[in-house]
């Protein structure tokens, strides 16, 4: 039992730590620390200046230009990430649909999408819910009909998130509605300038518009778009979907929340003191604390048995649960502290365009506080992860 | 022992319940949240019309009501709805403040916000008062017939509306005393008094206000001098039943709305609200919500009492509610997924309401260190 990095990862943790300050630039970590909103341009120069280090495809293979890292190096450069407050990887094509294609694409595919991923000339959103199939994914009912070539595709797709900066869209796609469901469901490749797709942004409780629907109506799509196999879909996107639960504990998110938190805290007065000598305020970021510094260790325990050619199982399902509801919590301690500047609307301050009302802090503190209400319910809601784990467990 | 409404209150009760569920509709109110005023005035001119805010007052003061009762009967309602318009700025918070400390000339306003006519607005808190009452450092200074006010007032709701503001300031003692704070009606528009107006989370709009050398006559005082702390404690504990007593409606929305969700939406084959998982935690709340209704009621019929009885009921209250209220806004998110995070649909609206109640006037955990002071004394 060792609960320290070993030289080895201490040195790659250094190397991380020097590029996130040299490489870094200013304006995207100021933007990302005030909770500002990132434009489409931020994303591409954060992407591509890790690419430049090859560092943006950190868990492609090295045969496809990937940094081939394991999972205590994506780790930790995560952990750094979120703690210098780096922008978000944006992950749908890059770790989404990129190891999809690398397991079942042709080579065709692979050859002309993979560059186009790492050098930013393409920007995937995904294609997965639609109204009537959220948790119950399986349900999909939109429809592509092969007529010789092409692929006649119908239907609607919901919370597609950043579809609105999207020029392609992976889709899953109901090719045979007689079969049993996960057995009639395609995977296929669209590109979002074709006539016939429509796309409206959905604006989220806080104002943002983040996710979008996308309309299909009679949308032409090439035979060869097709990944793998017809039907085979619901494979592929079992597998997609182990990919998009990697860091899902998001142990730096919650760690940088943390922080964030404790300097408002020690500005803040109440009742003539700092609010973090308030006894209830001390001990519900104590509790909190506790709670994080157990779970950063349950994720190293699985991080370090998928490193070692485990693959994980119920524990990610566990570690979703218990990281949205620590990084909801912390959310809501935030909010509470800044007191009533947690009421302005912030699209003023979000904006950039005037003064912050009250501590610049305070503007997107409510925001986030109900952005974050998502955590639980994408990807897998709570309630379905803990479906998972007892199904599993109990051997059901 | 009668836990009924009397007939005057069911009334008002039916009719402010089915003129807000006719009138005030999901698509009028996105509407109104993306105006430049933050409101309806034909609503406003509608509730004045119903007698809604006459309700608010005693029959001294030109109203039929006045009592805890008649505000959670009223707030109850419009917190269902989610309304926006600013009926604790003006009818609880102003019309008390003046009703409390005003004298004949200063009273005669109060016909005006009782028809309708005239918006309130009180300037009290400051940029690091946070939700202690007692902190004010902005002063003002008398000099023969003239007072001069300085300071900043934060997060002023409905600031721009009103055709007077009711500002505190200090005129002796320390930042945190009780004794040495004034209220001031100070009308819209006077020199020196600047207002940087912005829309609010949940609904409405608020304002920094700045006050530079502002000159009022010694009439624009209100009471008198340095003695408005009790009147203060008292409106804003009459403000405090009110938000229970929204808080209480949005969230019988909420746990309304969940349950027609967790009846229609199909996943998996069926009704998800088939799921026992979801079932318990739709009871949760439903057991939740008769805690919330009973805090509600021991606030209401504690409003009158002395201060100190008073207070402790509504710091109970205001931290039961903040607790629920959290529990039933999450939750009711929770069950329904996406379509909860979206601007558009009801609930998203009522969650906000729910939510920021509690950074009106102190939040759960401020309310629960008042209760721990309060029942210690």
């Amino acid at each position: 039992m060792d609960l320290s990095y070993s030289p080895e990862e201490q040195a790659f943790r250094d190397e991380v730590r020097a590029f996130l300050r040299d490489e870094l630039p200013k304006e995207l970590s100021d933007k990302v620390r005030s909770g500002a909103e990132l434009g489409k341009a931020d994303i591409e120069r954060w992407h591509s200046i890790l690419n430049a280090r090859g560092w943006f495809a950190q868990n492609w293979p090295k045969e496809f230009g990937g940094a081939e890292w394991n999972a205590v190096q994506r780790h930790i450069f995560e952990e750094e990430a979120a703690q210098a407050n780096a922008p978000r990887i944006v992950p749908f094509g890059l770790s989404m649909l990129a190891p999809v294609l690398q397991k079942f694409g042709s080579k065709e595919q692979q050859d002309y999408y993979l560059p186009r991923i790492l050098n930013g000339d393409d920007w995937w959103c995904q294609g997965y819910s639609e109204p009537g199939a959220g948790s119950d994914l399986a349900s999909l009912k939109t429809r592509a009909v092969r007529e010789g070539d092409h692929y006649i595709v119908n239907g609607q797709k919901t919370w597609t998130t950043l579809g609105q900066h999207a020029n392609k869209i992976f889709c899953l796609v109901r090719t045979n509605p007689d079969v049993k469901q996960q057995e009639g469901i395609s995977f296929l490749l669209i590109d979002m300038d074709t006539p016939g797709i429509e796309v409206r942004p959905i604006i989220l409780l806080d104002g943002t518009p983040e996710v979008n629907e996308v309309f299909f109506n009679d949308v032409k799509v090439p035979v060869e778009n097709l990944v793998g196999e017809e039907n085979k879909g619901w494979t592929y996107a079992k597998y997609l979907l182990t990919h998009e639960r990697t860091n899902i504990a998001g142990v730096g998110f919650s760690r940088a929340g943390l922080d964030s938190l404790k300097r408002i805290a020690k500005v803040e007065m109440s009742g003539g003191r700092p609010l973090i000598e308030n006894p209830h305020f001390a001990a519900r970021l104590a509790k909190v604390e506790i709670d994080l510094m157990a779970m950063a260790t349950t994720n190293l325990r699985i991080i370090s048995q998928a490193a070692a050619g485990q693959a994980p199982g119920v524990e990610s399902s566990m570690l979703k649960v218990k990281g949205t509801i620590i990084r909801q919590e912390i959310n809501d301690l935030t909010r509470r502290a800044v007191g009533p500047y947690a009421m302005p609307f912030p699209s003023e301050t979000l904006e950039g365009n005037n003064d912050p009302v009250g501590p610049d802090y305070a503007g997107p503190q409510s925001a986030q506080y109900f952005n974050n209400r998502k955590l639980s319910i994408f990807g897998g809601s709570n309630e379905i992860q803990r479906g998972i784990i007892a199904k599993v467990k109990m051997g059901g | 022992m009668d836990f009924t409404l009397t007939e005057e209150r069911q009334m008002l009760q039916d009719t402010l319940r089915r003129y807000l569920s006719d009138k005030y509709t999901t698509k009028l109110r996105n509407e109104i949240l993306e105006s430049d005023s933050g409101m309806s005035e034909a609503i406003w001119e509608g509730l004045a019309e119903l007698g809604v805010i006459g309700a608010l007052f005693t029959e001294e003061q030109g109203g039929f009501g006045g009592a805890g009762f008649d505000i959670t009967t009223v707030f109850e309602e419009l917190g269902r709805a989610g309304v926006v318009e600013p009926v604790l700025d003006t009818a609880i918070l102003g019309g008390r403040l003046i009703a409390a400390l005003g004298n004949d000339e200063q009273q005669a306003l109060l016909e005006e916000v009782i028809g309708g006519a005239l918006h309130l607005a009180f300037a009290h808190g400051e940029p690091t008062s946070r939700y202690d009452l007692n902190r004010v450092e902005a002063t003002a200074v008398q000099n023969g017939d003239e007072i001069v006010l300085n300071g900043r007032k934060a997060v002023v709701a409905n600031a721009e509306a009103a055709g007077h503001l009711i500002v505190s300031a200090r005129e002796s003692g320390a930042a945190d005393d009780e004794a040495g704070i004034s209220l001031f009606l100070v009308p819209a528009g006077t020199a020196g008094m600047t207002l940087r107006g912005y829309p609010l989370f949940a609904g409405g709009r608020a304002a920094e206000v700045t006050l530079d050398n502002v000159s009022l006559p010694v009439s624009a005082r209100l009471g008198a001098a340095g003695e408005a702390y009790p009147a203060i404690a008292a409106a804003v504990a009459a403000a405090d039943v009110a938000l229970v007593a929204e808080a209480l409606g949005a969230m019988e929305t909420a746990t309304e709305l969940t349950r027609g969700y967790l009846m229609t939406r199909q996943q998996f084959g069926r009704p998800i609200g088939t799921f026992q998982a979801l079932q318990h935690r739709y009871s949760d709340m439903l057991i939740e919500l008769e805690q919330a209704r009973s805090a509600v009621i021991n606030a209401a019929g504690h409003l009158d009492h002395a201060p100190a009885q008073r207070d402790l009921q509504i710091a109970a209250a205001r931290n039961l509610i903040g607790r629920v209220g959290r529990l039933v806004a999450e939750e009711s998110i929770q069950m329904h997924g996406g379509i909860a995070m979206t601007q558009e649909y009801e609930l998203a609206h009522i969650a906000k309401r729910i939510v920021m109640t509690d950074h009106r006037f102190g939040d759960t955990d401020y309310h629960l260190e008042r209760f721990i002071a309060l029942s210690a004394a």
